[in-house]
């Protein structure tokens, strides 16, 4: 019954930060209420016994993820996002096609034969079972892994790093933006000085 | 004891609202978030299956599903950079072409 009453508290909060990311207009909002339905989500976790998973969703997906958003939504400066008109056909055409999708997904849920409850609160997935099962049955996808964290590594360096020539466009009468004159030098510094400049406009 | 289906409706409005936000957002940060939330709801369905079967298997697809969400936004947000320099937007209804 407790655990009835944890879940349903934690998933209303859960539901409620979600449809507050779709209602607030500002991005810092928006990656706020994200990260209340992160911590909700990683209680959910811990009700479901999975300790590890409720453990790197906080570090890593509230704590390093959500941080990189927050850097970069005030390194753009980005302010409230402009409402444009939507097609009348999605008007016409989306409530009706969103509400037969949700009701399909509730028939086959509830149809489905005899899928039990979960037994919470057996804490059965201790770390150290996680990482034999890791390093022992799934090493090769664990090795793929580390390849494509290093190639996300080199390819956001690339496309963040603030070379002119490659994103030249052909308009020699317009007068760059002072963000836009940074050469090619250290990224720290080329960072301060699109700072110093952004702050001086 | 919680039924089964309660995680899975759970896990099911919240990939619901990450598919509106993707659809209805105009900032290209909130589309971007919107996408981490569809990748958070699978993450909850796959730990309910995971405790339903007793396999631990369904705990290392989560942990690989986060791997592949950090890349995508480390990737993601450098691009969204790229175009905020070039275009000084981010209304993705002014950003219409790939070409920087």
């Amino acid at each position: 019954m407790l655990h009835l009453i944890l879940f349903s508290v934690f998933a209303v909060i859960a539901v409620a930060g979600a449809l507050n990311l779709l209602i607030q207009r500002h991005p810092i909002s928006s990656a706020l209420s994200l990260i209340v339905v992160m911590g909700s989500l990683a209680v959910e976790y811990l009700l479901l016994g999975a300790e590890f998973v409720a453990a790197i969703q906080v570090i890593i997906y509230a704590g390093a993820i959500m941080v990189l958003f927050v850097f970069v939504i005030m390194l753009l400066n980005a302010g409230v996002e402009a409402r444009t008109k939507g097609s009348k056909v999605a008007l016409i055409l989306g409530f009706p096609a969103m509400l037969a999708g949700g009701l399909l997904v509730a028939w086959v849920l509830v149809r489905a034969p005899n899928v039990g409850s979960v037994n919470v609160g057996a804490m059965y997935g201790p770390p150290k079972a996680i990482g034999w099962l890791l390093f022992h049955d799934f090493l090769l996808p664990f090795e793929v892994t580390s390849v494509l964290v290093l190639i996300a590594i080199l390819g956001s360096v690339v496309l963040a790093s603030p070379v002119r020539s490659r994103f030249s466009r052909p308009q020699p009468e317009a007068e760059p933006h002072p963000a836009f004159k940074v050469a090619a030098g250290t990224e720290a510094a080329a960072q301060e000085q699109t700072i110093s400049a952004r702050r001086s406009s | 004891m919680v039924p089964l289906h309660y995680y899975l409706v759970l896990s099911a409005i919240l990939f619901a609202c990450g598919v509106t936000g993707f659809l209805i957002k105009r900032n290209i940060i909130t589309i971007f978030m919107s996408i981490e939330l569809m990748l958070n709801a699978v993450n909850l369905s796959f730990v309910a299956f995971a405790a339903h079967w007793q396999v631990l298997s369904g705990q290392v697809f989560v942990f690989f599903v986060m791997v592949v969400a950090a890349a995508e936004t480390a990737v993601g947000l450098a691009i969204i950079i790229a175009v905020y320099r070039t275009r000084e937007t981010l209304n993705v209804d002014q950003v219409n072409l790939l070409k920087l």
